[in-house]
């Protein structure tokens, strides 16, 4: 078959919303621009377990100490659906991880903001799960079947993960006057990068929107952005809390929240690598590769060996 | 401050704004890819769920417990070494499967019978 009909093919099934499969012909830059963005987002998932693994031993109750623990492996088990997707593009599970050590691949810059007290853990699971969960229900829905289908496994896990941080900060919110700064102080910190978590917003697009066209992506950042505002200005009432924005307000003709500016330099500052964490978290994960290595190695000993019994 | 950027998105950060390099260590230890499989209830069929890397069947079979049946979602698990799966040709589909097309014979919708006659 020459490659135009392979191309009309493949656009064909984007129109009519089948799926891609792996082994199906799809044009090079389909195949890079998933590869990139699953891989990066199997890292979002693996680089995330490292600020809330810092709370397992400091959690303050065992209730709380297993509710982290199960939410952590949760998100590791989402690292590894995201790194098989990927892998059925034909990377290997390795490229995809040296990406990552060498800096060549990046992850969801939220990873790199340090978590300071306990009541960070609830706001994470509040409001980056929750911004998260938005990407991600889109995904549900993206025209390669791999990712999709992984997506799907995820959104089925990840309400739990909002739901037990907002439980948590409503806890806070109803504690002593100490107990509610600190929640009111998590919020402070975390809403921003949480509102950056959906990207450069649309209007800074110079090139023709390929994911777009495509059907990995099928809301645009600014979209996502919104609907999280408006769904989060909604929520935090219950806690008695206060968002970090006096631009915020309820537009009644927009039937829409108005709100305030992103900090712009600071959200390419720390995709640039600069942000608090960027350094720690990346040696925190080649720590982890390079002391696993001689458990990699033992058991592929321990495989040949009973092989050959 | 104002930049000309790729739009990107969550989890699909381009690589021109990647920032430092460092250099990682290779590993020579790839563990092979298995297929795995699972049965959600007693009498139902195994189901295709995910892939994994382990180093032999029964680290496989471990493994798919912890990654794809935290919550009850299988109670038997196959796992297949993917390089045993053999598939057919998506160039091939059409020639495959279009000779059932015009076989309507072959479902029962295709036979007329009288509305009286019931459980059919
Ligand atoms: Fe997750
Ligand atoms: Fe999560």
């Amino acid at each position: 078959m020459s490659a135009l009909k392979e191309e009309e093919i493949f656009l064909k099934k984007i129109e009519e919303e089948t799926k891609i499969e792996p082994k199906d012909w799809m044009p090079e830059a389909y195949r890079k621009t998933n590869i990139r963005q699953i891989s990066q987002h199997a890292h979002s998932e693996i680089v995330g377990t490292l600020p809330e693994g810092n709370w397992i031993g400091r959690a303050p109750s065992l209730k709380r100490k297993l509710i982290l623990l199960a939410k952590i492996q949760d998100e590791a088990g989402h690292g590894l659906y995201l790194y098989s997707a990927c892998e059925t593009l034909g990377i290997t599970r390795e490229e995809t991880i040296n990406d990552l050590h060498s800096g060549k691949a990046k992850y969801a810059s939220i990873f790199n903001y340090p978590t300071l007290t306990w009541a960070d853990i609830g706001a994470i699971g509040w409001l980056v799960d929750g911004a998260a969960i938005m990407n991600q229900v889109m995904l549900t829905r993206t025209s390669y079947g791999p990712y999709a289908r992984a997506m799907v496994k995820i959104c089925k896990e990840e309400s739990f993960h909002q739901r037990q941080g907002f439980e948590s900060l409503l806890v806070l919110s109803k504690g002593t006057t100490e107990q509610q700064q600190m929640c009111q102080d998590a919020i402070n910190r975390w809403w921003w990068p949480a509102l950056m978590m959906f990207g450069p917003k649309d209007s800074e697009s110079t090139n023709s929107d390929q994911s777009m066209k495509w059907k990995i992506k099928r809301k645009s950042n600014d979209e996502l952005r919104q609907n999280f505002v408006d769904m989060i200005a909604e929520q935090i009432k219950f806690l008695g809390m206060k968002l970090p924005d006096d631009k915020l307000k309820w537009n009644n003709k927009k039937k829409q929240y108005d709100w305030g500016e992103i900090n712009w330099e600071e959200f390419w500052n720390v995709i640039k690598g600069n942000g608090p964490c960027n350094f720690e978290r990346v040696a925190a994960r080649k720590k982890a590769w390079e002391n696993g290595e001689w458990v990699r190695q033992a058991a592929v000993a321990h495989s040949n060996k009973s092989k050959t019994k | 401050m104002k930049q000309f950027i790729n739009k990107f998105y969550y989890g699909d950060i381009p690589e021109s704004n990647s920032g430092n390099s460092i250099i990682s260590t290779e590993s020579k230890t790839d563990w092979p890819l298995w297929e795995v499989f699972l049965r959600s209830k007693q009498g139902l069929d195994h189901k295709h769920t995910g892939s994994l890397h382990a180093a032999n069947a029964q680290m496989a079979i471990e493994n798919a417990r912890d990654v794809y049946t935290r919550r009850m979602e299988g109670v038997s698990i196959w796992v297949v070494e993917s390089k045993n799966i053999h598939a057919s040709n998506p160039d091939e589909s059409e020639s495959l499967y279009d000779p059932s097309n015009d076989k309507i014979y072959r479902h029962a919708s295709f036979y007329q019978l009288p509305d009286e006659l019931k459980h059919m």
